[in-house]
């Protein structure tokens, strides 16, 4: 006879507990190295770091959730802090609308990519890939090659660096705002179950009637405003936009994904295992940089935890 | 030869890949102030054949309805290594050019390993795979260098020209296609991996070795990424791990296997498509300097190019009378 979990328990994802799990590992391990590891400020410190890479892998759900892929966000992200630290130099109303003018600069990047997956269907990995050229080919001829002059506003700034209530940072807070914001569209709404059922079988999916088109451009609008966004948090955490400042980022998002159980092929995946995901890589990179590990030593390492831990539970079934 | 017209559909995205790239060549040799001399093909060729092998091995994977992202640190890694052991008299420096290709084989192999016993998505596994090899190109070139003992010889001759100017890289990107590419495609493997690509499920039923399928596919494509890192070895004389420069690879030869005709979605195209794809891609970067214009307005074009390509192909999307076949 089998032992059969109480109903809560068998509830929750298989994928999602090892996640939990291995941060919890980590954080111990990393204890074991320094006992600062499990100070209130250190934690905070993280999670605020996290919140960034958080900001990203929402919109990088999304897509993914369609079994599609943004391969744009490196230079959506450039996109979104350049363009909202070029409106702050623009006198008092530029420095107000700063913030939404970056994300629509964002929306719109992302809706071509929608557009061209979902309308003139072509493969995503290759339409995100060549707006993600021409993102980078825009802001390298506005800035000639240089990394802008402009600072970021002053709610930037706030928002990233700032905090309001009780110590915790605001970027945290903006995370679980997106969070909850997120978690409520998955559940609650239609748009949310369409996505599901799109990643499932588009077919399918339009022969009940969703207008699917519609629900795949909006996704990757929304991964593109979402990745302008945290551009525009980095900005403001770094006082200024960077060449090149959304490189290290896409890799980590896929990665913080899927490490939380999303399957890469779409339709299945839940919020939480995502904010596993991303918790785990931003304490994975902290706890090697902290342990003096150089980049080399990083890299390798970080390879391997991610092959080892997808092996433990990221197995396809077998073909029969 | 009546079924010519099949064997042409067949071919139909190399022949538009030549067309493209001879069409740009040709725009590019007669806007370029040097005319059309032996100088101007050997960097050009020099250049492409970096991009061209890349591509070569993303095929091998892509037509299996996989991706390999890590083909571009395969590239970056191969380049530190030989930097080290391209070295020395030419004897002993021919046998690390052996090396060099035997590491990138490994890495190859060690990507289809994963995916097919690992059972792991090819996306993520050669991400993280990826990140494992450009670790160790760091390990081995924290600052961009070579040996002090470095054989500029077989680089020399390698980038050089032979006597009638034909630019030896073309001879040897034409070398690996007879060798490697061609060998393979008229192998029981070499059906096999179109046939995983179509279908896996109706592959898995006919009997057709998948996993051997894969595992050359992934296997070749780390060897022809090394004998990429080898070529850029010898035109730049020395390693450097250079992440982006890693990225960019890998982002480019998949642009360069789709301009080539080589679905994404596994099953159909070529290898040589993707060297053709590839050259163009390289060509649209140069045709910006010979139109005189900024530099600057370089990646932009570049993208723009890339972005209108990639439509191009949504033109059948006119053919189609159902539209269920849409989500196909």
């Amino acid at each position: 006879m089998t032992m059969r979990l109480p109903v809560p328990l068998r509830r929750i994802d298989p994928a999602v507990a090892t996640a939990f799990a291995c941060i919890v590992l980590l954080l111990l391990l990393g204890s074991l190295y320094s006992r600062e590891f499990l100070s209130p400020a250190y934690l905070l410190q993280q999670l605020k770091v996290a919140s960034f890479l958080g900001v990203i892998a929402t919109g990088m759900m999304v897509v993914i959730l369609l079994g599609q892929i943004d391969l744009s966000v490196p230079w959506v992200v450039a996109v979104g802090g350049m363009m909202a630290c070029a409106a702050t130099a623009h006198g008092e109303l530029g420095t107000i609308l700063a913030i939404p003018f970056g994300l629509l600069c964002g929306i719109a990047l992302g809706l071509v990519n929608g557009i061209g997956v979902a309308y003139l269907r072509i493969p995503s990995m290759i339409i995100t890939l060549a707006v993600n050229a021409v993102a980078q080919g825009l802001m390298v001829a506005y800035t000639g090659g240089f990394s802008p002059q402009d600072s970021a506003s002053r709610a930037m700034r706030f928002i990233a660096t700032g905090d309001i209530v009780f110590g915790l940072p605001n970027a945290l807070i903006v995370w679980a705002l997106l969070g909850a914001g997120t978690v409520f569209m998955f559940t609650r709404t239609g748009f949310g179950r369409a996505i599901y059922a799109i990643g499932n079988r588009e077919r399918a999916a339009y022969l009940s009637g969703i207008n699917t088109q519609r629900v795949v451009m909006m996704a990757f609008a929304i991964s593109g405003g979402l990745s302008a966004f945290a551009g525009e948090l980095l900005a403001g955490y770094a006082s200024k936009a960077a060449q090149a400042m959304g490189d290290a980022y896409l890799l980590p998002s896929i990665a913080a994904v899927v490490l939380g159980g999303t399957s890469i092929l779409g339709g299945r995946g839940s919020y939480v295992g995502t904010i596993a995901g991303v918790i785990l890589i931003t304490l994975l990179q902290s706890i090697l940089s902290v342990m003096q590990m150089e980049e080399f030593g990083r890299q390798v390492i970080y390879g391997f935890v991610i092959i080892g831990m997808l092996l433990l539970y990221g197995r396809e079934r077998r073909l029969r | 030869m009546k079924d010519w017209r099949y064997r042409l559909a067949e071919q139909r995205g190399t022949l538009l890949a030549l067309a493209i790239f001879l069409f740009m060549f040709v725009v590019y040799v007669s806007k370029h102030p040097a005319g059309f001399t032996a100088n101007v093909v050997q960097t050009a060729a020099n250049k492409g054949v970096l991009l061209a092998l890349v591509a070569m091995g993303q095929t091998m994977v892509v037509l299996t309805a996989g991706i390999d992202l890590s083909a571009g640190m395969i590239f970056i890694f191969t380049n530190c290594l030989g930097s080290y052991i391209i070295a020395g008299s030419t004897p002993i420096a021919l046998l690390g050019v052996v090396g060099v290709l035997l590491v990138g084989l490994v890495c190859g192999a060690l990507n289809g390993l994963i995916v097919i016993y690992g059972r792991l998505q090819p996306i993520v596994t050669t991400i993280a795979t990826g990140s494992i090899y450009y670790g160790v190109a760091l390990w081995l070139r924290p600052q961009p260098g070579n040996s002090d003992s470095f054989n500029s010889d077989i680089a020399d001759f390698m980038t050089g020209r032979l006597p009638g100017g034909v630019p030896v890289s073309l001879v040897a990107l034409f070398v690996v296609v007879l060798v490697v590419w061609l060998p393979f495609r008229r192998s029981a493997i070499g059906r096999a991996v179109y046939a995983t690509g179509s279908s896996e499920v109706a592959a898995y039923m006919s009997g057709v070795p998948i996993a051997r399928a894969k595992f050359w596919a992934y296997t070749l494509s780390g060897l022809l990424s090394s004998i990429g890192g080898l070529y850029l070895t010898f035109i730049t004389y020395s390693g450097d791990a250079s992440f982006a420069s890693g990225g960019t690879y890998t982002l480019y030869s998949i642009a360069a296997v789709v301009l080539g005709g080589v679905s994404l979605f596994g099953g159909v195209g070529s290898a040589v498509g993707a060297i053709f794809g590839a050259l163009a891609f390289r060509t649209i970067g140069d045709l910006l300097f010979v139109f005189d214009l900024d530099p600057l307005w370089q990646p932009l074009f570049q993208g723009v190019v890339l972005l209108l390509a990639v439509c191009v192909g949504s033109a059948r999307l006119f053919q189609i009378r159902n539209r269920l076949d849409l989500f196909a």
